[in-house]
């Protein structure tokens, strides 16, 4: 087991060794207990309610299509889906954008204040932004944003502004100087070298931030439920919710709706995780 | 992009060979545009951030020393009244109870379960990468997706209930959902799945930083693969694993989601499952006690901002320079 346990240097050449049965019985305990719920809601999705309600641990008997079917062509989904993806863009963009700018500014210009802007900003993280949204839907509706995209994606923007910089900063900050110097010789100015050199190598860190930024506001609820009270305009999350609460007794269908709901966000993840944990290991260096 | 056409910007020395004057005022105007693109690249998100995260918190104190229901600008001064009253309803002192247990539940049972993982899922296998992402799958789910889930799972004569039955645990059976004293449980139980997985992420990045060569050196000095993870890895693991609480009590004490949409409305306005957030949305918004429900925002932002600051003092202030914010140059 050490020697499994603590790899020579030359073991990233080596193909990666089988681990003993004791680490898979392990692993497969542990991945069973994560995922066994969510496949049982998808599998749900398949069988009819009363089959649900005689043997609620049973597969599907006959499988059947129909709630899915359902809820892709009956019900409000797509709508939900398409307003969904519009505030998460909006954020992530949001984020993204106003995030490497003060970033930027933080990680390579020297200047007075510079850390106490940067503390400034880290309260951001110690600030429970649940707290505030009850001020935060009074100052939306004085503003008359309520019912509209930006009444999410404006705050959304600012509450993920914290950890962005959090990340960004360290991996900013990493960049040689001397790249910035050659950068200079050449001609470039600081926002040259910004545009041309730092976003290009520290695209895994945007990524990271970007993917933080757009999950979060897929999945977020209270906002959108205070600030959103138009149905057309609700999101996913706020559609589920009601889903399962309007048709209590369609056990079959709210399941068919939550894997539906839950799938963009799945496999938005699967295809980012390696980044977010690289992106995550900056901001945790030790 | 401008700058690129003035080959003195950025940080490039003034050229040598000019005379003292004309060099300082080449400086003076690399210093002026510097601090030009200082402003113009920080003020969008000073702006947001000051906008929509510090405003808003500003007036939740103000809007809390009056009575009013949300209409008209607000005329009733009540001085602290609102919060004398939090403190008397004993269904808020149920929620600042529920969002004590959570904190520290939390935190007891996520940890360890965490760690354990992480450590696991740290080693070197075959397939390691696809029981990584098997286990990320709840934190990812949104918390409404696993409200609905864990309700329709724990609903009496459900799914968990024909499951424990099957194998012969039946007496474990309760009324997970609407018993009083056993849906903060619950709710703690459901969270735990929830968010554990965060918990790994961090470790696991936490986990990747620690080098190889400390690690090698224990194992050639002859310590095992435990006596290397109990003195060379989990000391390394401090700082990350300190993150994590952080963040944890943070997460826990404003807590709204998966209680929301998993405990029925009757039983979190029993106080059983209610925590703070829920309470303060219940009143202040759908009841339209305005003024109520902001004197709770406060108390909400004051008890989580003392939570952190402590934490900060005693437990963070080693991390803060090298591991929360990461080197600065």
């Amino acid at each position: 087991m050490a020697t499994n346990a603590v790899p020579s240097p030359s073991s990233a050449r080596r193909p990666i060794a089988w681990g003993t049965p004791f680490t898979y019985a392990l692993a497969l305990a542990v991945a069973a207990v994560s995922i066994v719920p969510v496949v049982y809601v998808i599998v749900g999705g398949f069988r009819t309610t009363p089959q649900i309600i005689a043997d609620p641990a049973g597969l599907p008997d006959p499988w059947v299509w129909d709630n899915y079917q359902r809820v892709l062509t009956q019900s409000d989904f797509w709508r939900q889906a398409f307003n969904s993806a519009v505030i998460a863009l909006g954020t992530t963009a949001g984020v993204v954008v106003l995030g490497v700018c003060a970033a930027f500014v933080l990680a390579r210009y020297t200047f007075r204040g510079r850390e106490a802007l940067y503390t400034f900003f880290t309260l951001g993280l110690l600030f429970p932004a649940g707290a505030a949204i009850l001020p935060l839907y009074l100052m939306l509706r004085d503003l008359s944003l309520i019912n509209s995209y930006y009444a999410v994606i404006l705050p959304q923007v600012a509450f993920q502004l914290p950890l962005t910089i959090v990340i960004l900063r360290p991996f900013l900050s990493a960049v040689p100087r001397e790249l910035e110097d050659a950068a200079a010789i050449d001609g470039a100015g600081r926002l040259g070298f910004l545009w041309r050199i730092m976003l290009p190598l520290s695209r895994p860190a945007l990524v990271t931030v970007g993917v933080l930024a757009f999950v979060a506001s897929w999945n977020a609820f209270l906002l959108p439920l205070l600030v959103l009270g138009d149905v057309d305009l609700h999101t996913l999350p706020l559609g589920v919710q009601n889903f399962s609460s309007q048709y209590t007794s369609d056990t079959a269908g709210i399941l068919a709706f939550t894997s539906l709901a839950m799938l963009p966000a799945l496999l938005f993840f699967t295809l980012a995780e390696k980044q977010i944990v690289g992106g995550l290991q900056g901001a945790v260096k030790g | 992009m401008t700058s690129t056409l003035n080959p003195a910007g950025g940080a490039s020395a003034p050229p040598a060979g000019l005379p003292p004057a004309r060099r300082s005022s080449i400086r003076a105007a690399q210093t002026r545009r510097k601090w030009y693109e200082i402003i113009g690249l920080t003020t969008p998100a000073v702006i947001v951030y000051v906008m929509f995260v510090l405003v808003p918190m500003g007036f939740a104190v103000y809007y809390s020393l009056f009575r009013w229901r949300g209409v008209g600008p607000p005329t009733e001064y009540v001085g602290f009244d609102n919060y004398v009253l939090a403190f008397q309803d004993p269904i808020f002192l149920d929620a600042l109870r529920n969002n004590a247990i959570i904190v520290v539940g939390s935190l007891i049972v996520q940890g360890p379960i965490a760690l354990a993982v992480a450590l696991l899922l740290n080693r070197r296998f075959r397939g390691r990468a696809v029981f990584r992402l098997l286990v990320f799958v709840p934190y990812v789910l949104a918390e409404v997706t696993v409200g609905i889930m864990w309700k329709l799972l724990l609903t009496g004569g459900g799914t968990v209930d024909a499951l424990l039955k099957e194998i012969g645990l039946g007496g474990l059976v309760q009324a997970w959902l609407a018993d009083l004293d056993v849906v903060i449980w619950t709710m703690l139980f459901v969270l735990t799945w929830k968010y554990v997985g965060f918990a790994i992420i961090l470790l696991l990045a936490g986990l990747s930083n620690v080098p190889h060569e400390l690690t090698e050196a224990a194992a050639i000095d002859g310590a095992s693969w435990w006596q290397t993870q109990r003195h060379v890895t989990l000391p390394l693991l401090g700082p990350t694993i300190r993150i994590w609480m952080f963040l944890s009590m943070i997460g826990s004490l404003q807590v709204f989601d998966v209680i929301w949409v998993t405990s029925a409305p009757a039983v979190r306005s029993l106080g059983a499952s209610a925590t703070m957030a829920t309470y303060m949305v219940d009143n202040g918004f759908f009841a339209r006690l305005w003024g109520y429900g902001n004197a709770v925002a406060v108390i909400l932002f004051v008890i989580s901002f003392i939570a952190a600051v402590l934490f900060q003092r005693f437990l963070l202030r080693r991390d803060v320079e090298g591991a929360i914010t990461g080197r600065t140059n």
